[in-house]
C-alpha cells in the first residue's frame, strides 16, 4: 500500500504540485435489519480506492480512481494536479497552509469483540427475538431491528513525510416499533432513533444495549402514545433526554462552528453560519454551566469522531468551543487555521472514503458534565416537560432558528414524572437556548451519542459524529410549535 | 479476470471514461460463470460505474475542485428461499470468487423466507437515450472558465458567488442465470450559484442530461438580480399567508411524498395514504404520475431486479389511485409489478423515482399579480417530517422571501419556519405554472409546477 501511496505523492510532485496527500482506503460493511419478524436487508461490501489532493499554482485539485495499479494511481495523481491547475484559473489567493509535523504512526481503535467475527446466526437470532419482543405488543403494527458493522482501514502519505496506518471498527445497533391507529402514526426507539447507538467499538456495544428487555417496553409506549395527551403549547421548562441533546448540540453547536461555513466555502448547499469571526471570545453562546469540547482524542470515549490522527496527518486534539458559557473555539484545517489566529490546524479534517475530499467535520462535540443526579433534577423541577428521542429536526441555513421533536414527553408536576404526552416538540433561537440553561446531569448520566448520518459537502460526503450529552434542563422554552394550528 | 479497461473514445472530462457496454456485459457473464462453478443456484449482478467531476466555488473563486471514478459490482445469490447480497470493487478473479462465496455463506445464514421469489426471467425494455457526449467531454478548464465568468458577475455587482459546476457519467446493469440482461447509461450536469449581497441571498440551481440544457451564465444573473432584491429584509409576523412556491421550492417539499406511493409502506402502515386511497385527498388540479420515459426525466427504464419501469398514474385529479409494486409486493397484492422495486434484498420495497405533476400554464408573473398579499418563496431548507400521516413538514424559507403585496413584489422579508401539511397544501392550490424539472436540494430531480397556494403556515421567523 504504501509503494501506491509514494507512487502517488512522487507523480504529484513530478507534475508540478507544491504540496500533496494520499488516502488509501480500504472500508468494509454489514448490514442487517429485520422488519415485522422476516431479515430485510442482509448485505456485505468493501470497496478499496486512492484518493490524491494536490496543491499546485496555488490551487487544489482532487482525484480519486479504484485502478490499484501504478499507472492506476499515476494516472489518478497527474489528474488531480491538472485540475489544481484549472483551478488556478479560478482562484482568488494562493492556499497557505499552517505548519505541520510529519508523523509516522500506526493506530487501532480498541475493540473487544470484532463483529464480523460474530456468527452471522447469532446476530440474526438475537434481532429476531427483540423483532419478536416487539411484536408481542397489542397495537404495534411494524417492527423493526438492525445492526451496522464497519472496519475503516486507511493509510495516509503526504509530501511532507507523514505516513499514517489508521483501523477502526465500528458498530451500530438499535430497534423501533411503529403503531398505526385511526388517523396517527407513533414510533418508539431504542437506544436511540434512526438506527440506534453507533461508537467505535465492536460487538460489545450490541451485548450492552440488552435489546430483549427494552424491546417490549418501548413497543408498549409507541402503542400508548395513542392515548396520551397532546403536549401543550406555550412557553415552559424543558429537560431534555442525552440523546435529544446529542443532536441538538450537533445542530446548533457544532455546525455553526465549522471553520469553513463561517467562511463562506458552504454557502451553497449547507449554508453559513452566525458565528462569525468578530464573534469568537465576545460572543456569550451559554449560560455560566455550559462547557462544550471538541474532542477527537480516545480518552473523551469511543465516539463516531475518535480517531488518532485526521485526514489531513494532523493528530487528534480536544479544542474547548464553548468554556463557561463563552463561544471560544472554532473547527479549523491547515488552510483556515491562521485565519483566526491559529499556528496550527485543531485536527478536524475528514473524509467519508477514498473517493472524497476531506472538508472540516465535526470530531466529538460534547457537552461536558454537570452536577445534577437525574432523579434530583426531576424532582427539582415543579412544572416542566421531560423529551426523549428525537422523531424530527430542522434549523435555519446560518444555525440560528431550530425546531426539533420527540417520540415522547412526559409531564413534570411539583417534581415528580406523571403522564405521558404525544407529538412533543420545541423550538427556539440558539444562544437563547444555550443560555437558559440551568442544570445540567452528572457524568453518569453522560453517554458519548453517536450520529451516523451527518451530510456536508458537495458532492455530499456522510460522516460520522460522536456528541456527549447529560439529560439537561432549560427555562422558558417555546413549546409544542410543530403541532400548533394544524 | 483482467483488471484491465477498454475505454470509449468519446468522453475524457468528466472524471474519466466508461467502460463499453460489450466489457461491461463481458464482465457480468464472467461472474455469472464463476457463480455457477463454486455451486450458487441462482445469481444476480449489478455492475455501476461512476465517473463524475466537480467545481466547487466560494468567496468569488473556486476552492474545491475534484474527480472520481469507480466500479463496483454487486453480488446477490438465491438459495433454498434464502438471499444475501455482497458488494465489491475489486475486481479481480480470486476477489469476485470470495464475494460470491460470502454471498452464499450470507445467505445460508439466515431462516427461510418461503415468500422469496425466484429471480425473474429475461425481460424487453424501451430503450431510452440519455447519455450527452458533450456532456462528459466537459473539462476541468471549462468548468473553471464558467464559474470565472459567475464570479466575476458577482464582483461587478458587489455580490459574493458560491456553488457548483459539476458533470458526470454513470452506467447501471444488472444481469440474473436465468438470462436477464439490462444496461443504462447516462450523463448528467449540475450548476448551481448562491450570490451573496451582505445579509442578503439568493440562489438558482439547474440540472440536466445535456450542457447545452443549462445556462450557468444565466443562472447566474438570476440569482445576482434576485440577491439585490433580498436585501434589506424586514420581518413579518408569522401566520398562515398565500405562498407563490417556486418550482425547487414545491420539488423539496412534495419530493417527501414518494415513498408513500409504494406498496410495501402501505402494507407496513407508514404511509399517508393508508386508508385513503380511492378518495379524494387533493384538489382536482393535482394529477401525479411516476413516468421515467418523460421527457424532463432520467434514470434507468428498469429496477432493481431488472424489472421494466411502467408508467405508473398514482394521483388523477386529486384522488391518489395506484401504487408501484416490487415483484414481492405486487405477489403479495396479486398485482403485477411496475419496475419500482429497490435491489434486493431490502425491507422497503419499491418507490417511485421519477414523479411527473401536471402542470398549468400561469407564469410566476401572473400568480405575482393576482395576488392582495402573499410570500414569493425561492427555495426551502432543512425539511422534516413531523407528523408521517398528516404529512406535515417543518422547514425554513432560504436564499429569498419576498412580500407580495397588490399584485406587486414590494420587499424581502426574513425567512420563516413553516409546520405544513403537503396534503393541505395540495388541497388548497389556486395556480399552477408549467412543469419543470426542478431541482433542489432535498429531494431528487423531479418535473413539478410552481405553486400558488393559500394559507401556508408559517410558525416563527428567524433573524435574518
Amino acid at each position: 500500500m504504501w509503494d501506491l501511496c509514494s507512487n502517488a505523492l512522487e507523480t504529484s510532485r513530478l507534475r508540478g504540485a507544491t504540496y500533496a496527500d494520499v488516502r488509501l482506503m480500504h472500508l468494509r460493511q454489514r448490514d442487517l435489519t429485520t422488519k415485522n419478524g422476516e431479515v430485510g436487508t442482509l448485505a456485505q461490501s468493501e470497496s478499496i480506492g486512492i484518493g490524491v489532493r494536490a496543491l499546485a499554482n496555488g490551487a487544489w485539485g482532487f482525484a480519486s480512481t479504484d485502478r490499484m495499479t501504478r499507472d492506476g494511481v499515476a494516472a489518478c495523481a497527474a489528474q488531480a494536479v491538472s485540475i489544481a491547475k484549472a483551478s488556478a484559473l479560478a482562484k482568488r489567493d494562493d492556499v497557505v497552509m499552517a505548519a505541520e509535523e510529519p508523523y509516522i504512526d500506526s493506530w487501532q481503535s480498541p475493540f473487544r469483540k470484532d463483529p464480523f467475527e460474530i456468527p452471522l446466526e447469532t446476530q440474526i437470532a438475537l434481532l429476531l427475538a427483540a423483532d419478536a419482543e416487539m411484536r408481542r405488543i397489542k397495537g404495534v403494527t411494524l417492527t423493526e431491528t438492525g445492526m451496522q458493522f464497519r472496519k475503516i482501514e486507511s493509510w495516509f502519505a503526504s509530501s511532507i513525510g507523514s505516513r499514517i496506518h489508521q483501523r477502526k471498527v465500528i458498530t451500530g445497533c438499535g430497534l423501533g416499533a411503529t403503531s398505526f391507529q385511526g388517523e396517527e402514526i407513533q414510533k418508539r426507539s431504542y437506544p436511540n432513533s434512526f438506527g440506534g447507538q453507533h461508537t467505535l467499538q465492536g460487538y460489545e456495544l450490541v451485548e450492552s444495549l440488552d435489546l430483549l428487555r427494552y424491546a417490549p417496553q418501548i413497543a408498549e409506549e409507541a402503542a400508548a402514545l395513542h392515548a396520551a395527551a397532546q403536549c401543550p403549547e406555550g412557553t415552559r421548562t424543558l429537560i431534555l433526554g442525552g440523546s435529544q441533546l446529542g443532536l441538538q448540540i450537533h445542530e446548533s453547536v457544532g455546525h455553526p462552528i465549522e471553520l469553513d461555513r463561517v467562511l463562506g466555502q458552504e454557502a451553497n448547499f449547507a449554508g453559513t453560519s452566525f458565528l462569525t469571526l468578530d464573534q469568537l471570545n465576545k460572543l456569550r453562546y451559554g449560560s455560566d454551566i455550559v462547557n462544550v469540547v471538541a474532542d477527537a482524542r480516545l480518552e473523551h470515549g469511543p465516539g463516531l469522531g475518535t480517531f488518532a490522527y485526521d485526514d489531513e496527518g494532523v493528530p487528534a486534539q480536544c479544542t474547548d468551543i464553548i468554556k463557561d458559557g463563552q463561544f471560544c473555539g472554532y473547527l479549523s484545517n491547515r488552510e483556515t487555521a491562521h485565519l483566526i489566529g491559529l499556528k496550527r490546524s485543531s485536527g478536524t479534517m475528514r473524509t467519508e472514503s477514498w473517493n472524497r475530499l476531506p472538508i472540516i467535520r465535526m470530531t466529538n462535540i460534547s457537552l461536558q458534565p454537570g452536577k445534577w443526579n437525574f432523579d434530583d433534577l426531576i424532582a427539582d423541577t415543579d412544572d416542566g416537560i421531560l423529551m426523549e428521542t428525537n422523531r424530527s429536526w430542522s434549523i435555519d441555513d446560518r444555525r440560528y432558528q431550530f425546531q426539533f421533536s420527540t417520540e415522547i414527553g412526559w409531564e413534570i408536576k411539583n417534581g415528580r414524572k406523571t403522564r405521558m404526552l404525544k407529538n412533543p416538540s420545541y423550538s427556539g433561537i440558539t444562544t437563547e437556548f444555550w443560555n437558559s440553561c440551568d442544570a445540567i446531569c452528572s457524568r453518569e448520566h453522560w453517554t458519548l451519542w453517536g450520529t451516523p448520518n451527518c451530510g456536508k459537502g458537495q458532492p455530499m460526503q456522510t460522516m460520522g459524529t460522536g456528541h456527549g450529552a447529560s439529560p439537561a434542563r432549560f427555562r422558558n422554552v417555546k413549546i409544542g410549535a410543530a403541532f400548533a394550528n394544524q | 479476470m483482467s483488471r484491465a479497461r477498454k475505454r470509449s473514445k468519446a468522453s475524457t472530462g468528466s472524471g474519466g471514461e466508461l467502460l463499453p457496454p460489450a466489457e461491461v456485459r463481458r464482465i457480468m457473464e464472467n461472474i455469472l460463470r464463476l457463480a455457477k462453478s463454486v455451486g450458487a443456484p441462482q445469481t444476480e449482478v449489478h455492475l455501476d460505474e461512476t465517473a463524475s467531476a466537480l467545481t466547487r466555488f466560494a468567496n468569488n473563486a473556486v476552492h474545491q475542485n475534484v474527480a472520481e471514478h469507480g466500479v463496483h459490482v454487486s453480488i446477490r445469490t438465491v438459495m433454498d428461499g434464502r438471499t444475501a447480497r455482497v458488494t465489491t470493487n475489486r475486481l479481480d478473479e480470486d476477489s469476485l470468487r470470495a464475494a460470491i462465496e460470502a454471498s452464499l455463506s450470507l445467505a445460508h445464514s439466515q431462516p427461510v423466507d418461503k415468500g422469496l421469489l425466484a429471480l425473474p426471467s429475461k425481460q424487453r425494455y424501451r430503450a431510452v437515450q440519455r447519455f450527452v457526449p458533450a456532456t462528459a467531454a466537459l473539462t476541468p478548464e471549462d468548468r473553471a472558465r464558467a464559474v470565472r465568468k459567475a464570479c466575476d458577475l458577482a464582483v461587478r455587482n458587489g455580490q459574493v458567488a458560491a456553488g457548483i459546476f459539476s458533470t458526470s457519467q454513470t452506467q447501471s446493469a444488472v444481469g440474473n442465470s436465468r438470462g436477464l440482461f439490462a444496461g443504462y447509461r447516462d450523463t448528467h450536469t449540475t450548476f448551481s450559484i448562491t450570490m451573496q449581497q451582505e445579509a442578503a441571498a439568493s440562489w438558482a440551481k439547474a440540472n440536466a442530461a445535456s450542457v447545452r440544457d443549462i445556462d450557468p451564465q444565466g443562472l447566474a444573473h438570476r440569482a445576482s438580480e434576485k440577491a439585490r432584491m433580498a436585501a434589506g429584509a424586514r420581518e413579518l409576523e408569522p401566520g398562515r399567508y398565500v405562498v407563490i412556491l417556486e418550482p425547487a421550492a414545491v420539488l423539496d417539499l412534495v419530493g417527501f411524498l414518494f415513498y408513500d406511493f409504494a406498496a410495501t409502506a402501505l402494507r407496513d402502515k407508514r404511509s399517508c395514504f393508508n386508508e385513503r386511497l380511492g378518495k379524494p385527498l387533493f384538489g382536482n388540479q393535482i394529477t401525479i404520475t411516476d413516468d421515467v420515459y418523460h421527457p424532463l426525466q432520467l434514470g434507468a427504464p428498469f429496477d432493481g431486479e431488472g424489472m421494466p419501469r411502467q408508467r405508473v398514474a398514482l394521483v388523477d385529479r386529486g384522488v391518489p389511485r395506484n401504487l408501484v409494486y416490487s415483484r414481492r409486493s405486487a405477489a403479495l397484492a396479486r398485482t403485477k409489478p411496475t419496475g419500482h422495486g429497490f435491489a434486493l434484498p431490502n425491507e422497503y420495497g419499491e418507490a417511485p423515482m421519477n414523479l411527473v405533476f401536471s402542470g398549468g400554464d400561469a407564469s410566476l408573473d401572473k400568480m405575482i399579480a393576482s395576488t392582495e398579499r402573499g410570500l414569493l418563496v425561492t427555495r426551502l431548507w432543512y425539511i422534516r417530517e413531523v407528523d408521517p400521516y398528516e404529512k406535515v413538514m417543518t422547514g425554513m424559507t432560504r436564499d429569498g422571501l419576498f412580500l407580495v403585496e397588490k399584485g406587486k413584489v414590494t420587499s424581502a422579508v426574513r425567512n420563516l419556519r413553516f409546520n405544513q401539511s403537503i396534503l393541505e397544501m395540495l388541497r388548497n392550490v389556486e395556480m399552477l405554472g408549467p412543469a419543470v424539472r426542478a431541482t433542489g436540494e432535498e429531494a431528487f430531480e423531479m418535473v413539478v409546477p410552481a405553486m400558488k397556494v393559500r394559507d401556508f403556515h408559517f410558525s416563527e421567523v428567524t433573524k435574518f
